[in-house]
């Protein structure tokens, strides 16, 4: 029995990221959550496990992760909205799972909510899964689409973009948060958003009464068959890259040096520019929100002019290669992290831009 | 704690350990925070936490919008144990102020003459009302009292939305914390 109590509401409510985005999916229509726990992404399974049934809808805890994303592939062959999330560790081992549903065109929605690796590593948050999520961390010719929140308001916000994206294109799409961003709290508004305008999935097994059966699969053994579905592939892939980069940016065509972070190393170089400028330094900031399709062109356009790049992750170093590709030479490229939960404070970042910047007096 | 515009930017840790009540007692006053209108993040540390570990929370609240949520020199701190003080205390900002549960913490808290200390005997107020576990409430009563920017009422009111319900019985008791903490803090002598 559908009992249809989704909390949109009309004010501001104070949640953890990892509700807010729980909550959100709900909203967006999720029909099955499947999950297995841990830290630091758990408040996600615990208000799945309460509200999905309230709403009739599926919630299993399964016995794996393996098992987790192999029951997405089930949900997602029905044509049901399917999710799930986990943690790095967790999501290694899904890869398997997320190449078999992007060669089976699935769409669904995985949460990567980062913690500090490699190994079980520690629970603390972390920005160094990036490789993973943005090459396909599994075998093959794939992409994922990497939507990257960086407050609980986007954790509830990127939601109904996910599953409309994943829909739209039948691939499966990875949200990559963080520990930070899935415990902190923050006032979060949960309204319903008008879905995009979506082929039908007349390609789902839904039960072939009165019309040829379909087939959902990734194995193609015969020569050629493929080739052409990676090109296909391929295809649907570059128009994404021209129709879904996401990005935010701030005072980049009046400056010297350009920051680049998403997440919350992204807060703490808001902080740190406004700081800066308030120095007299001229800095500014770009802000991917889509990690794949990355946005190269407006990197590339702010190289076009010489200034140093700055990029600060949480990592040893990952998205700053995306950015020298973007920047290819025309200015220099320098990096700033911590790792293993190690997480720069504003002035750390305004110390490594004062140094590598001159003031200007107003 | 304000900019040259006068706008509020406070940057706050609530430190203890385990089973005080910490991350309760930050919950309530970003609740507060939210439902007067000012902006607030909420930052728990969060895995390790068992009763008798560390526990402390982050809390930034504004008029504008918030960017870093993370606290590397905070405005305030109120620490609940020994090792809290210890850990903490260094990294306060000068003309800060700290806000330290004498009851537990036995020595003089070596900081910069800027910063406003009060001693506060939470644990003992709290006992006084009933339970030790309305120390945190204490604390925070005294926290609001000394900065000012939210009022003790407001905190009350948030009380019931933070409390599970199956506590709702300990309002009244958490409610007079409050209030005797913001009592102690507005007649207590600042160094």
């Amino acid at each position: 029995m559908k009992v249809n109590t989704e909390l949109t509401t009309t004010k501001r409510v104070l949640m953890c990221g990892n509700e807010a985005l729980a909550e959100a999916a709900i909203i967006a229509g999720v029909d099955a959550y499947f999950g297995y726990p841990i830290t630091p992404q758990n408040e996600i399974p615990a208000y799945m496990a309460k509200r999905m049934p309230e709403e009739g809808r599926v919630f299993v805890q399964s016995e794996s992760e393996l098992a987790a994303i192999n029951m997405i592939f089930g949900a997602a062959a029905t044509g049901k909205r399917a999710m799930t999330s986990s943690s790095s560790p967790g999501i290694s081992l899904m890869q398997e799972g997320i190449s078999y549903l992007a060669g089976a065109e699935l769409p669904a929605v995985i949460v990567n909510v980062m913690r500090g690796g490699p190994g079980l590593g520690n629970i603390a948050a972390s920005q160094s899964d990036y490789f993973q999520a943005t090459r396909g961390g599994g075998h093959g010719d794939y992409r994922t689409i990497v939507l990257a929140p960086a407050s609980a308001q986007e954790m509830a916000d990127v939601m109904p973009l996910a599953f409309d994206l994943a829909d739209q294109y039948r691939m499966p799409v990875m949200i990559l948060a963080d520990g930070l961003l899935g415990q902190m709290m923050e006032p979060v508004l949960l309204e319903k958003k008008e879905k995009r305008k979506l082929p039908p999935k007349d390609w789902a097994l839904t039960g072939a009464k009165d019309r040829p059966q379909n087939i959902v699969r990734s194995l193609w053994l015969k020569e050629g068959v493929l080739e052409k579905l990676n090109e296909k592939l391929q295809a649907r892939y570059a128009q994404i890259a021209e129709n879904e980069v996401l990005c935010e940016q701030y005072k980049v065509e009046d400056s010297d040096i350009v920051l680049i972070a998403y997440g919350i190393s992204a807060r703490i170089v808001k902080s740190a520019v406004t700081k800066a400028r308030k120095e007299g330094i001229k800095a500014g900031w770009i802000r991917p929100v889509t990690l794949w399709p990355f946005p190269s062109e407006q990197i590339s356009k702010a190289a076009e002019e010489l200034r140093i790049f700055l990029t600060v992750e949480l990592s040893c170093g990952q998205m700053v290669e995306d950015v020298k590709l973007a920047v290819a030479g025309k200015s220099p490229v320098l990096f700033f992290g911590r790792t293993g939960g190690g997480v720069p404070t504003v002035d750390d970042v305004l110390n490594q831009i004062r140094q590598l910047t001159i003031k200007h007096k107003s | 704690m304000q900019d040259t515009k006068n706008e509020l930017y406070e940057e706050l840790i609530i430190a203890g350990f385990g089973g005080q009540g910490i991350m309760l007692a930050g919950k309530l006053l970003a609740q507060t925070a939210m439902n007067c209108g000012r902006e607030v993040t909420y930052m728990p540390s969060y895995g390790a936490e068992v009763r008798g570990g560390t526990a402390n929370c982050m809390l930034v609240i504004a008029d504008n919008e918030i960017a870093c949520p993370v606290v590397g020199k905070p405005d305030s701190l109120v620490v609940m144990n020994k090792a809290s003080l210890n850990k903490f205390a260094p990294i306060l900002k000068n003309n800060g102020l700290l806000i330290f549960n004498s009851s537990l913490i036995d020595i003089e808290p070596d900081v910069d003459e800027s910063i406003e200390v009060i001693r506060l005997p939470a644990d003992e107020l709290a006992v006084e009302l009933g339970s030790i576990k309305a120390a945190n409430m204490v604390a925070l009563g005294a926290y609001l009292q000394a900065r000012g920017f939210l009022d003790i009422e407001s905190a009350i009111q948030a009380l019931p939305e933070i409390l599970a319900e199956r506590y709702h019985k300990t309002l009244p008791l958490n409610s007079e914390a409050l209030r005797r903490g913001a009592q102690f803090a507005a007649g207590a002598i600042r160094r």
